[in-house]
């Protein structure tokens, strides 16, 4: 066999074999689609379920879901950014910044349902939240930091570093050159990376399931110490849980369809705002 | 006036300058060159501190600015780059606009008179043979300049905080022919009001634009001498050499 032939063969089997994750993909949200997209109305998106959840919509598990999107942002971004500029920007490479690194690296690979008993462990019962949306946010935020460090330090390290010298060498302190050159140029990627780490958080259910996650609760939370339901608890209930099952199983895709099409909805503006930040340098 | 005395560097254990002693006199061009790896471009750095941002580096001897040493504890670093500016060997402009570029020295040092901003951005740009072909797209993106205009505009952007002496390593390496020239003449114009020390791997570059020139080798410096007679008539065989093309 000569070697052109070999390399279109080898080219083929690559193209295929990437051409099969790109249908897996598009077969999950097809089927997710087909089953689902029946039940989607205007109803189903703005009321809360009824009649023992066989019934009804599933606004409260939406505004729940974004509550907690937004509470656990709260947590990971601001202290996710700064221990990433930290270790990035002013640690140097020392046994300290090892350290930081391999346990946010440790932190990643903690399983979900780890950190769901242990925010009910210090969350609910040892601060005596309870099951709330404070709760729930700050065991998402834990879950999602490491995402958040490590996808910001990536962002800060593809800033070159002749930047960096530029602005020493014009007299700037190491805050100044941070805050006015690098961050302002690894802005567009950081952003992205933190909307990512968000759209992944949104459908996480174990560390929602001991911490803020209601069975069953029509009226919309009124505090941040509210309990809450939330999209992939309320897909996991009617799916197996539930007083009927089958009944509800239309109901279960179309509030699949939704958590994806949330997650979707992050992703593609995600990339919108990254284009256009980078635009204004480039 | 910059003076070093005795001066000793090292990376880790590598000793990469020797007992480096040298007189640079006030509103002069200097060339240093030498090849590959011999601390030409380490022993430039020297005089800004730039060394000061690798880690595991030690230094011995006296680096004098007007006869202050600059490796003195009580030196602010911010302050003294601010006198000695630098140009890189890429040019490096900031992601900003033009404007913004040549402003950054004056702002990070705490100005915020916009229409002393304003004459400091313009003056800079004209002392570097910029303004002519920016002054219509100042609050473009930088990065639109073409790579010769880039580099005028790091030299307008070290001007703008009117330093005495700018250090140059090896600035127009980079560059095509056009713009290297262009860069040549801005340096012989600025070397009224500057005192210019310039890191070159082109011989003939060194000729053209410099007073003195010193020639280093494995970190020493072999000799320092007028450019015209360390290139017509050098006292040492290791300089013959080199700038014969027979090593290097």
């Amino acid at each position: 066999m000569n070697k052109q032939i070999r390399q279109n063969i080898a080219f083929t089997v690559f193209r295929l074999l990437s051409l099969a994750v790109v249908g897996i993909l598009f077969w999950i949200l097809g089927f997710i689609t087909y089953k689902g997209i029946g039940v989607i109305s205007w109803q189903f998106l703005t009321t809360a379920p009824t009649d023992g959840m066989t019934a009804g919509g599933i606004f409260p598990a939406i505004v729940g879901t974004l509550c907690l999107i937004a509470g656990s942002a709260a947590v990971a971004f601001p202290l996710g950014i700064l221990s990433a500029i930290y270790t990035s920007e002013y640690a140097g490479d020392g046994k300290v910044v090892r350290f930081i690194r391999i346990m946010t690296n440790n932190l990643a690979g903690i399983p979900s349902i780890v950190f769901g008993l242990f925010g009910m462990s210090l969350f609910v019962n040892t601060m005596g939240f309870g099951d709330s949306i404070i709760a729930g946010s700050l065991t998402l935020g834990l879950l999602t930091m490491p995402l958040v460090i490590r996808t910001t330090e990536e962002a800060l390290k593809a800033i070159p570093d002749t930047f960096r010298q530029g602005s020493y060498a014009l007299g700037a302190s190491k805050l100044q050159t941070v805050s006015r050159i690098v961050l302002p140029a690894a802005f567009p990627n950081i952003i992205t990376g933190l909307i990512l780490s968000v759209g992944r958080i949104s459908g996480e259910t174990a560390p929602i399931l001991f911490t803020v996650a209601a069975y069953f609760l029509p009226q919309l939370p009124d505090s941040i110490y509210s309990q809450v339901m939330a999209l992939p608890y309320h897909l996991y209930v009617i799916a197996v849980s539930g007083t009927d099952l089958e009944a509800t199983r239309p109901m279960a895709y179309g509030t699949a369809l939704v958590l994806i099409a949330i997650v979707l909805i992050i992703n593609v503006s995600a990339s919108i705002i990254r284009k256009k930040l980078s635009k204004r340098y480039a | 006036m910059l003076e070093t005395i005795n001066i000793n560097f090292w990376y880790g254990a590598f000793h990469a300058l020797k007992d480096i002693s040298m007189k640079i006199e006030r509103n002069t061009v200097t060339a240093f060159i030498g090849p590959s790896g011999c601390g030409k471009s380490t022993f430039l750095r020297l005089f800004n501190r730039m060394n000061d941002l690798i880690p595991d580096t030690h230094l011995t001897g006296e680096c004098l600015i007007d006869g202050k040493n600059i490796y003195s504890k009580t030196v602010d670093v911010t302050g003294l780059r601010k006198n000695v500016g630098m140009v890189f060997q890429k040019p490096n402009p900031f992601p900003k606009t033009i404007y913004d570029n040549v402003a950054y020295g004056l702002r990070v040092d705490g100005e915020s008179n916009r229409g002393l901003i304003a004459r400091r951005v313009e003056e800079s740009l004209k002392s570097a043979a910029l303004w002519d072909e920016v002054k219509d797209k100042l609050k473009k993106s930088a990065f639109e300049l073409s790579g010769g205009q880039q580099q005028r505009l790091c030299i307008a952007r070290a001007l703008a905080i009117s330093p005495s002496v700018i250090l140059m390593d090896e600035p127009a390496s980079a560059l095509d022919p056009v713009s290297t020239s262009k860069i040549e003449d801005l340096i012989h114009t600025l070397k009224r009001d500057y005192t210019i020390v310039i890191v070159t791997h082109n011989m003939q570059q060194a000729a053209r634009i410099s007073d003195r020139t010193g020639f280093f080798m494995l970190g020493e410096l072999i000799e320092f001498n007028d450019t015209k007679k360390v290139f017509l008539n050098p006292d040492r065989e290791e300089t013959q050499n080199y700038i014969t093309g027979r090593f290097g």
